[in-house]
């Protein structure tokens, strides 16, 4: 019973009053994390011993790279049930994550950048993990312009989603390089098999600002969704309704 | 900061930014896009202009 419930959202006259009232609990909860996060990390969380102050990059670059790639597999999950089971709702939320995901790579690229010149001394190398992580901001910007440019929505869902089910590949390539290959970028901070090999407090502020990011994330994935419904639906009924 | 500051700053200004701008430039989208439904809304049907750009007629979908 529940689960029919559940599948009545799917219908974007009923999910579109249902993100209206979910977009500001978790705006506000990104911001009440977020503000936990960054005390944490910026005034109680210690020096590091390698790095100095430098590292404190961490609490902002890893939480960005691990939503680049995590919408990245939630993108290419709604696709490919939109393609499946041909369901509107599911293929208007890959095209809602989109953007948002491709925000992500360039603020990991870019803080990653600005972590690099001066722990390597360059802003940029060609090292697997900096290049596959260009790749994942470059298949974000293909599925886009890809849905852009076909102007029947019905096709322009199909072929995106092809292109995000094949692009998929891409992203245990980005978090098993510094395994696979020989790089510049340093190995995983934490790890599901052993445990954290940093301070208690610097792995806690980097959680609750990677848990900020992912709130950030949903509340404007529901705020970009609920605009993507209003244009693909104004011919209904309901549409009529909810703008008076 | 340890000689650091610009760098660290730097990665948190952005992500502020960029954090700030995506829903501020939502925000915008909405309401031109709720002010041209409106605007749809309220034109007698005869002479209602045709869809803006943004709100294009789009093929009634299945499912």
């Amino acid at each position: 019973m529940k689960a029919v419930r559940a599948f009545r959202y799917a219908a974007p006259a009923t999910f579109y009053p249902l993100a209206g009232r979910l977009q500001p609990v978790f705006a506000a909860l990104a911001i009440g994390l977020a503000i936990v996060g960054l005390g944490l990390g910026f005034l109680v969380a210690p020096t590091d011993a390698q790095q100095g102050e430098g590292y404190r990059i961490i609490f902002v670059h890893v939480p960005a790279s691990w939503m680049a790639m995590f919408l990245y597999c939630v993108m290419a999950f709604w696709a490919a049930v939109g393609l499946a089971f041909r369901i509107r709702l599911a293929a208007m939320t890959a095209s809602a994550i989109a953007p948002t995901g491709a925000l992500f790579a360039v603020l990991s690229l870019f803080t990653g950048a600005l972590w690099g010149k001066p722990m390597w001394g360059t802003w940029w190398v060609w090292d697997a993990r900096l290049t596959s992580t260009l790749v994942l901001l470059f298949l974000y910007l293909g599925f886009i312009a890809l849905q852009a440019a076909i102007d029947d929505p019905r096709r322009a869902d199909k072929a995106g989603a092809i292109l995000a089910i094949v692009g998929v590949v891409n992203v245990p390539v980005i978090y098993f390089s510094v395994r696979w290959w020989n790089t510049l970028h340093q190995g995983a901070t934490i790890s599901f098999t052993k445990s954290a090999s940093i301070a208690p407090t610097m792995l806690w502020a980097m959680l609750l600002m990677a848990l900020a990011f992912w709130m950030y994330a949903i509340a404007v994935v529901l705020m970009r969704l609920r605009i993507v419904l209003l244009e693909r639906e104004s011919h209904t009924e309901w549409v009529q309704h909810a703008v008076v | 900061m340890g000689g650091y500051a610009g760098y660290v700053w730097g990665s948190v200004g952005a992500c502020a930014l960029a954090m700030t701008l995506e829903p501020w430039l939502l925000r915008r989208r909405r309401e031109r896009v709720l002010g041209e439904l409106r605007r749809l809304r309220a034109a007698p049907a005869p002479l209602r202009p045709s869809a803006p750009a943004s709100i294009r007629a789009r093929p009634r979908q299945t499912a």
